[in-house]
């Protein structure tokens, strides 16, 4: 089984697969057998136990996080209201001192509903699709986009909610996303019109935030309400094309989470904090195929999982920089 | 839109008797069923919404209401190219650009001006918008004010010129309130400055033709062969780009001149540009 393909699957929206006996590798399969044995449950029932006992929380990554987006998206503001030239225009398309910058769907929509390769769109794309790869690709959602942000809260508020009983996570088809984006693209194809940036979220609250249209803010307040009280993470899970586009570039990121088996105790937490769970799938009992996996595609690197797991199985890495130290 | 979902697929009948029995619980293969149909059904309306955005383009948003920055392209065109980043906006320095909010539908998030409020008054002197733009949805191929085409200044309402009746103007244009602002190059040919820090003493008023930045657009004629009749007329010629500023300064309310969009210039493949 391929990791990346897999990886690049799961993203389409098909539901993560149980890995053939011939798929595991060597020590990967010394490590499963040695975790079934009876020492090895006992030690990993008392260090549950031992947790459950002294449970913290950690910030670690949520502090850095936070105030990175908001920072990013002051830039914006600080730079039109004080004239200070550091990053003009919108998370659309702006320009970082001077550089363009263009966000890959919206620079996609632009070229399929003009039918016009334009050049500043393709230096500002290649420019961004090269810093996003280089820090993780779906960062983008993680580190910088405000709607995420919001979200974030909305859900923090949801998960008490329904733990009340007040609120309930209806669950929606993971394609339901690819879907949306070749229907998108189509209709910014053939409408000529941008069809999805007057919806699009991200934009929206970009220029509520420069620019002061309010309006559109009742479009984020539906889609927040639907939010907390129905669907948890609607948009940022089951529906946002630049959230997908940037999935693609994180394919091959060099930063990523990385999963060590040795470590994990398989208890879950990771998984009930992600906003992709179906990435950390390879952290149930018996499913990772190697002793050290990097986290698939779809992956924001937002580091919940990381400050959720208690024994450190899950931690940042950067390809090649292990090598090179 | 979810609450819909939420009682979707769920008898009345079946809701009574659940309050007796315990609920029957989803078999997976039903579960599964149900997921695929709400998200359908959410995929649908998203995109159902997305497609309304056709509704304000095709009536009030559309192009004939719509004053669009210097260079730019034909409405439609315009529309698919602009990508909504407020690039424009940020370099005017009289924030005559304004980005329209989500009652534009497709048009949200693009620039457009409304010139009695604030118009081009090309302060920049060259046309800083069109340099700003990333896509060229403000044509590139502008560089000069003469080459802009906005629209073409009309006099709306010839009754209420003030020139029309041979009458003066003395005062602020636009009372002391107004925030609009404006380049006097005898002033300070930098800094734009308010309107309500300029009062006029005119005899005849021809603040139109006074504060048009573009040579030989506007001009007064006398409306009859009389040397004692006062009354002059205004006469818009073909090299007005409609930049508004007449129908900014225009003291009567509502304003007699205004700008209208120009659609589709004659002879000429692009909106916006002119040789």
């Amino acid at each position: 089984m391929n990791l990346l393909l897999e990886g690049l699957r799961e993203m389409l929206g098909a539901e993560p697969r149980r890995p053939a006996p011939e798929d595991y590798s060597e020590e990967a399969r010394k490590l499963h057998a040695f975790k079934k044995t009876p020492e090895e449950r006992e030690r990993r029932r008392r260090m549950i136990a031992e947790e459950l006992a002294h449970k913290k929380e950690s910030f670690a990554w949520r502090k850095w996080r936070w105030p990175t987006i908001i920072v990013i998206n002051l830039l914006f503001v600080i730079s039109y209201h004080f004239d200070v030239q550091l990053v003009e225009g919108a998370l659309t398309a702006s320009r970082v001192l001077g550089f363009h910058f263009a966000d890959l769907n919206s620079a996609l929509q632009v070229m399929l509903a003009f039918k016009e390769v334009l050049i500043n769109l393709l230096i500002g794309v290649t420019t961004v699709a090269i810093l996003w790869w280089l820090v993780g690709g779906r960062s983008f959602c993680a580190w910088t986009c405000p709607y995420h942000l919001v979200s974030e809260w909305v859900e923090m508020l949801h998960l008490r909610l329904a733990a009340k009983g007040w609120a309930r996570d209806i669950p929606l088809d993971r394609r339901l996303r690819t879907v949306l984006y070749v229907v998108f693209a189509a209709l910014a194809f053939g409408t000529g019109y941008m069809v999805y940036e007057w919806i699009s979220p991200v934009g929206i609250l970009s220029r509520a935030i420069i620019y002061g249209t309010w309006i559109s803010l009742g479009w984020i307040a539906v889609l927040l309400f639907i939010e907390l009280f129905f669907v948890r993470r609607m948009w940022c899970r089951y529906m946002c094309p630049i959230g997908m586009t940037y999935s693609f570039i994180g394919a091959t990121s060099p930063t990523v989470v990385h999963y060590d088996l040795e470590k994990c105790l398989h208890e879950g937490e990771c998984r009930k904090v992600c906003l992709v769970p179906h990435v950390l799938e390879i952290t149930k009992k018996g499913r990772a195929t190697r002793p050290h996996i990097d986290i698939g595609a779809d992956c924001t690197r937002c580091a919940m999982c990381i400050e959720a797991c208690p024994t450190g199985a899950l931690s940042f890495r950067i390809k090649g920089l292990d090598k090179l130290l | 839109m979810s609450e819909k979902m939420n009682n979707d697929g769920k008898p009345a009948p079946a809701r009574a008797k659940a309050k007796k029995a315990t609920p029957r619980r989803l078999s997976r293969k039903e579960k599964e069923r149900r997921k695929f149909l709400l998200s359908i059904l959410a995929g649908v309306g998203v995109v159902g919404l997305g497609l309304t955005g056709y509704y304000p383009v095709m009536t009030y948003a559309r192009a004939e209401n719509r004053l669009r920055p210097p260079g730019a392209i034909d409405e439609h065109e315009f529309l698919a190219s602009c990508i909504k980043c407020g690039q424009c906006v940020q370099v005017c320095p009289v924030q005559a650009i304004v980005l329209a909010d989500f009652t534009d539908g497709f048009g949200n998030g693009c620039p457009h001006i409304i010139a009695r409020e604030q118009a081009c008054d090309f302060s920049c002197d060259a046309t800083q918008c069109v340099l700003a733009c990333p896509t060229g949805a403000l044509s590139h191929e502008v560089d000069k004010k003469e080459q802009v085409e906005i629209g073409f200044a009309v006099l709306k309402h010839p009754e209420l010129c003030l020139a029309r009746k041979g009458l003066g103007f003395k005062g602020l244009a636009r009372g002391e309130n107004f925030p609009g602002l404006h380049r006097y190059v005898e002033i300070d040919r930098w800094k734009p400055i308010r309107i309500a820090d300029h009062p006029y003493d005119l005899e005849i008023c021809d603040l139109c033709v006074r504060e048009c930045p573009i040579k030989d657009a506007i001009r007064l004629e006398p409306m009859s062969d009389d040397p004692n009749d006062k009354r002059r007329t205004p006469v818009v010629t073909d090299k007005c780009v409609g930049c508004g500023m007449c129908e900014m300064i225009c003291p009567t309310e509502p304003a007699a001149i205004v700008v209208v969009p120009r659609l589709r210039p004659q002879g000429k493949e692009k909106k916006g540009v002119r040789s």
